[in-house]
C-alpha cells in the first residue's frame, strides 16, 4: 500500500515538475532571453599577484607601508577604516611613536552623552579609524573588508583602479541605451559597468614614496590592495605559519595512527 | 543487547570494582565503544564517518561555546562582534574559522554517511530506527547550521534569513502571520536575531541528545556491513576496541588534515563574500545564495516556477523541498528488497550512481543565479530526484534479480567458511 502511495506522491511531483519545465522551455523558446550590457561587457579581475598570495607567501611590510600612504592620502578623503585601530599599525613595521603619531594626524570625534555636543580630539593609538563624512554621489564602502567581500578580493580592486577607460564604442553600438550616466564613470571590471566613484589613482607620484619605490599608478594600486589584504585578514600570516605547524603534527600523528592500525589488524585477512 | 560472545566488562582496579557497583559508567563505554561490541570484521573505510560526525558535533559545541563568549547578538553590533573576535580575542580567527568550517565538514561527513546508507540499504529492517533517528539528526543539523550563518549578521545572514522564513509565508491562509511570529517582526531584525542565536545555542544539545539514541539504537541490531549479510558467529565479529578505534583513529588523522588545510590555507573559499558586508535591508545582493550544503534542496525549491492547479508555484516548491527530505524517513518501507548490499544488486546499484551524479548536479544549479540553463536542468535534476525515491526504488526492489550472496561474514573475507556447508544461502537465490 505504501509503495502505491509513494508512486502516485512521485507522480504528483514529477508532473509538477515537467509542467514548470514546460511552461519555461516555453518562454525560453518564444521569448529567448537577450544578452544584458553586463553579460556582455564585465570583465573579469586581472591577473595580478601579491606578496601574500599562497600558502607560503608572507606580507611585506615596505609595500604595506606604502599601501597605507596610498590609502591615506588618496582613498581616506571619502573610505573609512573602521575595523583598524591605529595600534594595529605596529603589525606592518610602524614602531610605537610612528604610530602615536599617525593617530595623531587624525581628529576622532567623541559624543558627550551629558550634554550633546560632539568634540573632536587627535587620535591615541587605541583608537579606530574614524568614520568619513561623505556629501557627493554614491555611498563609499568602509574599505576594512572589502577584499574579502568582493569576488576575487585584491585582484578585483586592483582591477577596478587600474581599469576606467572611455566607454567602448562597440558598447553603445549594441546598447545604445547603456550610456554611462552623468556623474557615473564607465568601469569593466564594476559589477554594473558604471560606478560614482571617479578614477582615484590618476598620475605616476601622486602619492609621494620615500623607499625608493618608483610611484607608478600600477604601482601604487598594487600597493593598496596589498594593504587592504592586511586590513581584512590582519592574521594572514600568523594563520598560514600556524597551519603548516598544525599539518605537520598531523601528518606525523596520522602516520602513527596508520602504523597502529595495520598492526592491531595484522593477521585479519582482508585488511 | 548484543551478541553472546560479546568480552565482558571485568574491572580489575579496585576503584574500578568500587564505581562498577555504584554508576556502571565505565562499563557503559566497555560496552558501547569498547572491547564489549562486536562489530563486523568487514567494514569498509565508508564506516568511518559515522565517528567523525560525532567528532564534528563535539568540535562545534566547544568552539561554539568559546564563541558565545565573545559574540553579542544584537542586530547593532554583531557585525562588530565577530570581527572583535577575528581582530582582538586570542586566537579568535582560529575559532571562528574553525567553527564556519566545521560547520562545512560536519556536512561533508554527514553527507557520506547518508549516501553510504543508501547504498548499503542501512535503512532495512532490523536498523530503521537508527535510520529514522538519523534523518531527524540531520534535520536538526539543518536547522542549527542556518540560525548559525544568520549570526554574523552579514549581508548573506540577513538576505538568507529574509528568504528561508519566507517559505513560512507560502502555507496558505496562516502563512504570514506565521512568518511575523516566526521573525518577531515584519522582517529579520534584532528579535530574529535574538531567538537564532538562543536556538542555534540549543539545538547542539538536542542533537547530541538524538545521536545517543541514534547509538543506542544501533547496538541493538549491531552495526551493518558491506555483504549485508548479518553477523552469524564469533569469526565474523572483531572487539570495537581495539579493531576500530584503531582503524577510526587512522581516519579522524586524515579528516583532520583535509580539515585543517581548509581551515588554515582556505577558510573563506565555502564562504560567500557577501557575507562581509554589514546587513543592510534597504539593498538586495544580487544572487541570495545558501551555504554550499544546503545547494541542492535549494534546487528543487526553486526548480517549482510554475503554479500546479490552484497550487502556487512557491507553495509546490516549499512542499517538494521539504519532501525531499522527509522521503528518507520513508525508505525502510519503499526498498522493499531483502537484499541489502549494493554490491549485489546489480540494477539498483546503476541507479544508485545516477542518484549521486542528480545530487551533485542540483547542488551545482542551487549555487548558480536563478536563470536559464540552470532552472531547466535542476527541473530535469528534480524529477530524477523524486522519481528515485518515489517510483524507481519500489520498482526495482520488486523486479531486480539480485546476485548470490556469501554464507557469511567469514567467507566474504576469508573466501571460506567450514559452517557454510552446513546452512542454506542467507537468502535464497530466487528472492
Amino acid at each position: 500500500m505504501i509503495r502505491i502511495i509513494s508512486i502516485f506522491v512521485g507522480l504528483f511531483f514529477t508532473v509538477a515538475l515537467l509542467w514548470s519545465l514546460g511552461n519555461g522551455a516555453a518562454a525560453f523558446i518564444s521569448e529567448p532571453p537577450h544578452e544584458t550590457v553586463e553579460h556582455a561587457f564585465h570583465k573579469h579581475p586581472k591577473d595580478v599577484h601579491f606578496a601574500s598570495d599562497g600558502a607560503l607567501g608572507r606580507f611585506d611590510n615596505q609595500q604595506l607601508q606604502r599601501g597605507f600612504k596610498v590609502y591615506k592620502e588618496v582613498c581616506a578623503a571619502c573610505h573609512a577604516l573602521r575595523h583598524v585601530a591605529f595600534r594595529d599599525l605596529a603589525a606592518i613595521g610602524y614602531n610605537e611613536d610612528e604610530v602615536k603619531a599617525i593617530a595623531k594626524s587624525f581628529e576622532i570625534p567623541a559624543y558627550n552623552q551629558a550634554t550633546g555636543e560632539v568634540k573632536s580630539s587627535p587620535g591615541i593609538a587605541t583608537d579606530y579609524f574614524p568614520p568619513v563624512a561623505y556629501g557627493g554621489q554614491g555611498s563609499p564602502p568602509d574599505l576594512s573588508l572589502i577584499t574579502k567581500a568582493r569576488h576575487d578580493g585584491a585582484a578585483y580592486t586592483y582591477s577596478l583602479l587600474t581599469g576606467y577607460q572611455a566607454q567602448p564604442a562597440e558598447l553603445l553600438k549594441k546598447f545604445p541605451d547603456a550610456k554611462t550616466p552623468d556623474g557615473l564613470h564607465y568601469n569593466p571590471y564594476f559589477a554594473n559597468l558604471n560606478l560614482a566613484m571617479p578614477q582615484p589613482i590618476t598620475s605616476d607620484d601622486q602619492v609621494t614614496y620615500t623607499d625608493g619605490t618608483k610611484a607608478t599608478v600600477d604601482q601604487m594600486a598594487k600597493d593598496v590592495s596589498a594593504f587592504l589584504i592586511w586590513t581584512a585578514e590582519p592574521k594572514l600570516d600568523k594563520r598560514k605559519q600556524t597551519g603548516w605547524a598544525v599539518l605537520g603534527f598531523l601528518l606525523f600523528a596520522t602516520v602513527l595512527a596508520y602504523m597502529a592500525y595495520r598492526n592491531v589488524w595484522a593477521g585479519k585477512k582482508g585488511h | 543487547m548484543s551478541f553472546p560472545w560479546a568480552q565482558e566488562y571485568k574491572p580489575q582496579a579496585p576503584l574500578m570494582q568500587w564505581l562498577d557497583e555504584r554508576l556502571p559508567l565505565p562499563r557503559l563505554v566497555y560496552n558501547a565503544v569498547g572491547a564489549g561490541y562486536p562489530v563486523p570484521r568487514n567494514l569498509n573505510y565508508m564506516w568511518n564517518f559515522g565517528v567523525l560526525a560525532g567528532f564534528c558535533l563535539a568540535l562545534q559545541i566547544v568552539t561554539g561555546v568559546i564563541l558565545a563568549m565573545h559574540y553579542a547578538a544584537n542586530a547593532g553590533v554583531a557585525f562588530d562582534s565577530v570581527e572583535h573576535i577575528m581582530r582582538d580575542v586570542n586566537w579568535g580567527w582560529m575559532l571562528r574559522y574553525a567553527h564556519a568550517n566545521g560547520a562545512s565538514a560536519f556536512f561533508v561527513v554527514v553527507y557520506l554517511h547518508i549516501f553510504r546508507g543508501f547504498f548499503y540499504s542501512s535503512y532495512k529492517a532490523p536498523r530503521e530506527m537508527i535510520w529514522l533517528l538519523g534523518v531527524l539528526i540531520f534535520l536538526l543539523m539543518m536547522a542549527t547550521a542556518f540560525m548559525g550563518y544568520v549570526l554574523p549578521w552579514g549581508q548573506m545572514s540577513f538576505w538568507g534569513a529574509k528568504v528561508i522564513t519566507g517559505l513560512f509565508g507560502a502555507i496558505p491562509l496562516v502563512g504570514e502571520p506565521i512568518q511575523q511570529w516566526l521573525l518577531g517582526g515584519f522582517a529579520p531584525d534584532n528579535a530574529a536575531l535574538n531567538r537564532f542565536f538562543s536556538l542555534h545555542f540549543l539545538l547542539p544539545f538536542v542533537i547530541a541528545g538524538v545521536v545517543i539514541l541514534h547509538i543506542w539504537a544501533l547496538h541493538i541490531p549491531g552495526s551493518s556491513n558491506p555483504t549485508g549479510v548479518e553477523v552469524k558467529q564469533e569469526s565474523d565479529t572483531v572487539p570495537f576496541h581495539p579493531y576500530y578505534t584503531a582503524k577510526d583513529g587512522f581516519g579522524l588523522g586524515v579528516f583532520l588534515i583535509g580539515y585543517c588545510a581548509l581551515l588554515f590555507f582556505a577558510p573563506n573559499m565555502l564562504g560567500h563574500p557577501d557575507n562581509y558586508i554589514p546587513a543592510n535591508p534597504l539593498s538586495t545582493p544580487a544572487h541570495i545564495v545558501p551555504e554550499w550544503y544546503f545547494w541542492p534542496f535549494y534546487a528543487i525549491l526553486r526548480a517549482f516556477t510554475s503554479d500546479f492547479f490552484f497550487i502556487p508555484a512557491k507553495l509546490m516548491g516549499v512542499l517538494a523541498m521539504f519532501s525531499a527530505i522527509l522521503v528518507w524517513f520513508f525508505l525502510p518501507w519503499l526498498d522493499r528488497s531483502p537484499v541489502r548490499s549494493g554490491h549485489y544488486r546489480p540494477m539498483f546499484r546503476k541507479f544508485f550512481w545516477v542518484l549521486v551524479i542528480d545530487t551533485l548536479i542540483l547542488g551545482y544549479c542551487g549555487g548558480a543565479p536563478a536563470e536559464e540553463p540552470y532552472v531547466m536542468i535542476s527541473q530535469v535534476a528534480a524529477i530524477y530526484y523524486f522519481a528515485h525515491f518515489l517510483i524507481i526504488l519500489p520498482i526495482v526492489s520488486a523486479i531486480e534479480r539480485p546476485a548470490p550472496l556469501p554464507f557469511s561474514i567469514t567467507e566474504a573475507v576469508l573466501g571460506k567458511d567450514e559452517n557454510a556447508v552446513l546452512a542454506p544461502p542467507a537468502v535464497p537465490l530466487s528472492a
